[in-house]
């Protein structure tokens, strides 16, 4: 039977390079997806996209395409990336560049349409919440969850570069292109996604996020390799990592990442289909765990939207007590802190055992001037609290809440740009 | 009584202010009792100082998994959360904490045998 062979070679934004290196040297993958946009990831840049509008995309793409185009460039391995944040034309035309500079003629296509802000609905109620979205603060962005048919158009490309989409989608669609699935059928979509969903977040399928030592030992835990891979026609996949790599692939990791950050394992909702896992079989045999048994709806009608909004900033302070009496010691200060700061909305609290402890106060608030003060008292018990106080570190950051809603799938428009290499060959 | 970490083991997972963990015992043969032991109700007492919401159980007997779906998680959720683990990934580990009841008493003593393939 027909099969491919898919990597993962990013599950998060700052996630290792080396493993991704790896699996295009020696992996002979027809597909190498990084996926590294979180949550946030779009808001966040976003943000910085408002201060430059060249900036918004992933901050370390440069640095990854840097080491791995020239290894998928000579491979033929075409790579799916998310990479493009709030910004993938931005994106299209640095990867341009890294591309020009290495003399490869290899093709980008940008996949465009997830930045709804201008057409989201936002007195519409948050899942989150209940209240209306523009009620949570000041929104920065909106970007609706992208599927398998918005990437569909870019797959002609060498590279293929997307803001917000379903993280399983950047698996389902290069597997649909390659073993001839239509999008439209849903067992195939849903054993693409079920796919997706076990590679997407790379070293955590392979050992990672998994040992405990003495119960779940993880040989070579430093040389973590990553998963790929090889998909039948038939849906059935065998996921693998490279010999002589660090790490554990079984039937525990598999299904530890099967449920990971689902909340209905009976319908598990993204763009392409409404995954079903309970019967997805799981087994191992002697070259990998091979997965099967993914059950499908067709796709929902609306897409999910996620809403950046500045939630003010958040003050992070804290202090060490250790030794003898440290707890009682560590609860005076926070007491200290509490009673000078009341009325202050803020959480205290005593992390540690019971002679090695440290405060830690944190609040989050739109008056900078308040954030200070906490940070401020924190400091402070240093020569005005208990006995051998010690390690002070206040941190103030900016922070952008998340909330969710929906928009009709027809309000939303995706559509690829194609960026060539020029005329000219590269000198 | 042993510890549930004794027993199983757990990921924590966040979407939002929702919190998953799913416990699977290393011996796939125990699900039942670990079914009749570790509750939705006795999750989400256990696990009260950081859940407000509701925790629904879903059980899987051919993955050999308890799924808990936590509901409200204290503080919010990753974006806006004062904890220091906004994500709630320690979760699991809490949860791993828990007592469990003299059915598993007669279980194999760790380090008898490996807990987990580790090709």
């Amino acid at each position: 039977m027909h099969t491919t062979r898919i990597g993962s070679g990013a599950g998060f934004s700052g996630d290792r390079i080396e493993p991704a290196e790896d699996l295009l040297r020696r992996g002979d993958l027809a597909d190498l997806v990084l996926e590294c946009l979180g949550e946030r990831t779009v808001a966040l840049a976003q943000q910085r996209r408002l201060a430059d509008p060249d900036a918004g995309y992933e901050r370390r793409l440069p640095a990854r395409f840097e080491r791995l185009l020239p290894l998928a460039t000579r491979g033929g391995v075409r790579v799916i990336t998310n990479m493009g944040a709030a910004n993938p034309l931005s994106a299209g035309r640095v990867t341009r560049e890294i591309l020009d500079k290495i003399g490869s003629r290899a093709t980008v296509a940008v996949v465009t349409g997830d930045d709804v802000l201008a057409e989201v609905d936002l007195d519409a109620p948050a899942w989150e919440t209940g209240r209306p979205l523009r009620e949570h603060g000041e929104i920065v962005s909106a970007n609706a969850y992208l599927g398998a048919d918005a990437i569909w158009p870019a797959l002609g490309a060498d590279v293929v570069i997307t803001g917000r989409v379903a993280d399983p989608s950047l698996f389902l669609a290069p597997l649909a292109h390659r073993l001839g699935w239509d999008l439209d059928d849903v067992p195939a979509s849903a054993a693409g996604t079920l796919v997706g969903h076990l590679l997407e977040c790379a070293g955590q399928l392979t050992g990672g996020y998994f040992a405990d030592p003495g119960h779940q030992d993880v040989p070579n835990l430093a040389g973590l390799g990553f998963p790929f891979a090889d998909v039948a026609a038939d849906g059935t996949a065998e996921l693998a990592k490279l010999p002589g790599t660090g790490g554990v692939l079984s039937r525990a990791t598999v299904r530890e990442q099967l449920l990971y950050e689902i909340t209905d394992p009976a319908a598990y909702l993204t763009p392409d289909v409404v995954l079903d896992l309970r019967e997805v079989t799981v087994t191992e045999h002697p070259r990998g765990v091979r997965v099967a048994g993914a059950r499908g709806k067709p796709r929902p009608d609306q897409l999910k939207v996620s809403v950046g909004y500045r939630a003010g900033s958040k003050v992070e302070a804290e202090i060490s007590y250790v030794g003898p009496n440290a707890a009682r010691r560590a609860a005076l200060a926070a007491e200290v802190v509490t009673t000078r700061l009341a009325g202050v909305p803020l959480r205290a609290e005593v992390l540690g055992g019971e002679t090695d402890c440290r405060l830690r106060v944190a609040a989050l608030s739109h008056d900078l001037t308040l954030l200070d003060r906490v940070g401020d008292e924190v400091e402070s018990l240093y020569t005005n609290g208990p006995a051998g106080g010690g390690g002070v570190r206040v941190h103030v950051g900016d922070v952008i809440g998340i909330a969710s809603t929906l928009i009709p799938r027809e309000r939303v428009r995706p559509a690829v740009t194609l960026l060539e290499a020029p005329d000219a060959p590269a000198s | 009584m042993p510890l549930l970490h004794e027993l199983a083991h757990c990921r924590a997972g966040d979407k939002g202010n929702v919190a998953t963990l799913s416990v699977f015992p290393y011996d796939e043969a125990q699900f039942s009792l670990l079914a009749r032991e570790v509750t939705a109700e006795r999750v989400r007492a256990h696990l009260a100082e950081y859940i407000d919401g509701e925790v629904v159980r879903h059980e899987l007997p051919g993955l050999g998994a308890l799924h808990f779906v936590c509901h409200q998680i204290v503080d919010g959720g990753v974006t806006t959360s004062l904890a220091l683990d906004t994500h709630g990934k320690s979760l699991s580990s809490r949860l791993l904490s828990m007592e469990v009841g003299v059915g598993f008493t007669a279980l194999t003593p760790i380090g008898d045998e490996p807990r987990a393939s580790t090709r």
